[in-house]
């Protein structure tokens, strides 16, 4: 069993949903974004996923989009990314990537596989890259002992949820609703049947991200999904801080809100 | 359409049906090409959007063997589009350039470009999806117009996503898309220019997709895009194809074409892909020399990687991101190209070649001075182009060589960009 399924398992053995966390690398430093992903983790989130910056985000909303930018101004490559990915693993928390497909391509697949095992990295999660586009990287993440994780959405077909999770380890991210990351008001009422939906299909854990931005958004979605993923929310904080210190507080205080609420959410 | 241009599966198999390796047209999901570089094309894009590539490439399968769409299709492109559209011998700039030059003239179709031919297409096949909201990205504001115009024509709720700096480019079709009844959305993330008018178009249509369909301007994208609107463009092809046969008797020697996405070069080349005499000539946006950098020459300046849905040449840097694009012509301005283009590159049929904003902005003022034609920028480039191989392919033949010149919109909207140039008042 990886990392990542023994963390995710043990959530379940505490029948709990698993938090997740979401930060770019390199926002607002790289040595920043490792402490910010630490502090994360400190705060009770049990697997980071680390963005890799990149020039065209087509899935991400103005909160992601303005920290990625900022970390590609400041001249972030891949190498800064897994360097990020070190740090944060070595906590031992299970570390994903998060990235769009071509960086990782123009890195070499194989190569890139190779660099984030060493580096501690617990695999990756591709939202532009779908089952039927993935033959090289999931031969790269086998090699490796990677796991890799693919969406499936709302609007995605039996069939297809079918040939996704077929392919998915470690867990499954259910896109909870229609849109791009950011936070939003209500969690969508959907976001359950697609769940369950997803169930019908697989054993692997289905975890449910976007839009969750709060406590109590956290505790609904933890009464029925696997694990809560979280992201814009976290950023957030930290672009609104007035100084890196700060933004760690406010990152850990979140984290904190948060891992009470997936151990709420099925009392 | 004419009747030999009816779009059906059949045509990509056709016109491929000389070259080796073959393309791989049959994909579960889409249409895959293999060119000795790999993979081509494909359909890199969010979960979330499967279910309606899936739906528009069964409309659109299903569009291309019905002759009722294909009816319906005819009646606009005839009747509201002016199609066909003219071919005109361009006597005085042939007697400069040393070539026989043919020009077809794309220029002439309502709204002022070739992109009305696909916007038609798509606009009908919205209409067939039941959807009622139509998006669309535009960079020198062609497409954006095109679509606002179909939109009214149809019937539709439409928004374009513009860059920042293309809304300024190119004022005059902002005005004209308002003017339409057309929601304009200035695009102010990163370059501000056309790759981030399609980021924010997708970022739409990944929350609106339920009654939403993107209106894509040019034949890259995920699939089905790149076969769907070179399939509408194709007429271009067609039609040049019959009338320079009728015209000189023969076939040219060359086709010439700007290349930004690559739809109105595409839609001229595909008729002429099995007539091996006839060479293909793709001209990018060479800005100030793709030796400086700053250039939107994907293929003669690019490698190969996957940007907005597809695997094609773009411009990247050496950790994959798209480095920013630079070209006078808003609508060139874009750092990726259509995969079919680059297949065609790969196996060699069509040759890509980079024109500078000043070869460019020279034949822009030269086909002024001897046609009384003011081209759009980005046609320029294309004639530019022809000027440069006019005297090499006379050398080759020995003769005067015909080429047949797509002259894929008019320059109205660069009449701003032009006077700079050339330091006119306006
Ligand atoms: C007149 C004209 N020609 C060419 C282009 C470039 O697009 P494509 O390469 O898809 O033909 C544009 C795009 O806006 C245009 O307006």
């Amino acid at each position: 069993m990886s990392k990542l399924a023994e963390v995710l398992a043990a959530a379940k053995a505490e029948d709990r949903a698993a938090l997740i966390g979401y930060l770019p690398a390199g926002y607002p430093s790289v040595d920043g974004s490792i402490a910010a992903l630490r502090a994360m983790i400190e705060g009770g989130v049990d697997i980071v996923e680390v963005g890799l910056p990149y020039s065209d985000p087509q899935m991400d909303g103005p909160v992601i989009q303005k920290a990625v930018q900022a970390a590609l101004d400041a001249g972030i490559t891949t190498l800064d990314v897994l360097r990020v990915v070190e740090g944060a693993a070595a906590t031992g928390a299970p570390t994903l990537v998060m990235s769009y497909w071509n960086p990782i391509e123009r890195f070499g697949t194989d190569r890139f596989a190779a660099a984030l095992a060493a580096a501690g990295g617990a695999g990756t999660i591709l939202p532009d890259l779908i089952p039927e586009e993935a033959d090289d990287w999931i031969a790269a993440a086998d090699a490796h002992g990677l796991d890799r994780v693919f969406l499936v959405a709302q609007t995605s077909t039996g069939e297809r949820i079918a040939l996704t999770t077929e392919v998915c380890r470690g867990f499954v991210y259910a896109a909870s609703l229609m849109g791009v990351t950011g936070t939003r008001d209500a969690v969508s009422g959907s976001a359950k049947d697609l769940v369950a939906r997803t169930r019908e299909h697989t054993e692997v854990p289905v975890c449910v991200g976007l839009g969750v931005s709060n406590g109590v958004q956290a505790a609904e979605v933890a009464a029925f999904a696997d694990g809560v993923i979280v992201g814009s929310a976290f950023v957030r904080r930290l672009i609104e801080a007035p100084d890196e210190a700060s933004g760690l507080v406010a990152v850990r205080a979140l984290a904190e809100e948060l891992a009470e609420a997936v151990r709420k959410g099925r009392r | 359409m004419t009747d030999d241009s009816a779009f059906s599966d059949a045509f990509f198999a056709a016109s491929y049906a000389h070259v080796s390796p073959q393309p791989d047209p049959a994909g579960h999901y889409g249409e895959p090409v293999y060119g000795p570089s790999g993979k081509l094309g494909g359909r890199f894009m969010p979960e979330a959007l499967m279910a309606a590539l899936a739906e528009l490439t069964e409309a659109y399968h299903k569009s291309k063997n019905d002759p009722a769409f294909q009816a319906e299709l005819t009646h606009w492109l005839r009747t509201y589009a002016n199609r066909p559209s003219l071919l005109t011998e361009a006597h005085r700039l042939s007697a400069q350039a040393g070539a026989r030059i043919l020009l077809k003239r794309e220029d002439l179709n309502h709204t002022g470009s070739h992109k009305i031919n696909n916007v038609l297409g798509q606009a009908l096949l919205t209409r067939r999806m039941g959807k009622k909201r139509v998006i669309a990205e535009t960079g020198a504001g062609q497409h954006g117009v095109a679509s606002a115009t179909a939109a009214a024509l149809f019937d539709l709720e439409c928004v374009v996503y513009m860059g920042e700096e293309d809304t300024r480019r190119q004022a005059l079709n902002v005005a004209r898309m308002r003017m339409l009844g057309a929601e304009v959305i200035p695009v102010s993330a990163g370059s501000r220019t056309l790759k981030d008018a399609i980021n924010e178009a997708i970022r739409d249509w990944v929350t609106n997709v339920e009654h939403t369909n993107y209106l894509f301007g040019t034949a890259a994208g995920p699939h089905p895009f790149p076969s769907m609107v070179r399939d509408f463009a194709r007429i271009i092809g067609v039609e040049a194809r019959k009338q320079t046969l009728e015209l000189t008797g023969a076939l040219p020697d060359a086709v010439a074409a700007c290349v930004g996405g690559g739809s109105n070069a595409i839609g001229a080349f595909h008729a002429f892909v099995p007539d091996e005499s006839v060479r293909l000539y793709g001209f990018e946006a060479g800005g100030s020399g793709v030796e400086t950098g700053l250039h939107a020459a994907s293929i003669t300046g690019g490698a190969v990687g996957v940007l907005h849905g597809a695997r094609t040449y773009i411009l990247q840097d050496e950790f994959g991101q798209t480095l920013p694009s630079h070209s006078i012509s808003a609508g060139l301005d874009y750092p990726g190209v259509g995969p079919e283009h680059a297949y065609l590159h790969d196996i060699g049929r069509a040759r890509y070649e980079p024109v500078t904003d000043a070869e460019a902005m020279e034949a822009f003022r030269l086909l002024c001075r001897t046609e009384g034609i003011i081209p759009a920028i980005e046609s320029a480039h294309a004639v530019a182009g022809a000027l440069r191989i006019a005297p090499r392919l006379r050398a080759e033949l020995g003769r005067e060589p015909v080429i047949l010149v797509n002259l894929s919109g008019r320059g109205d909207k660069d009449m701003h960009t032009a006077a700079q140039y050339f330091g006119m008042e306006v």
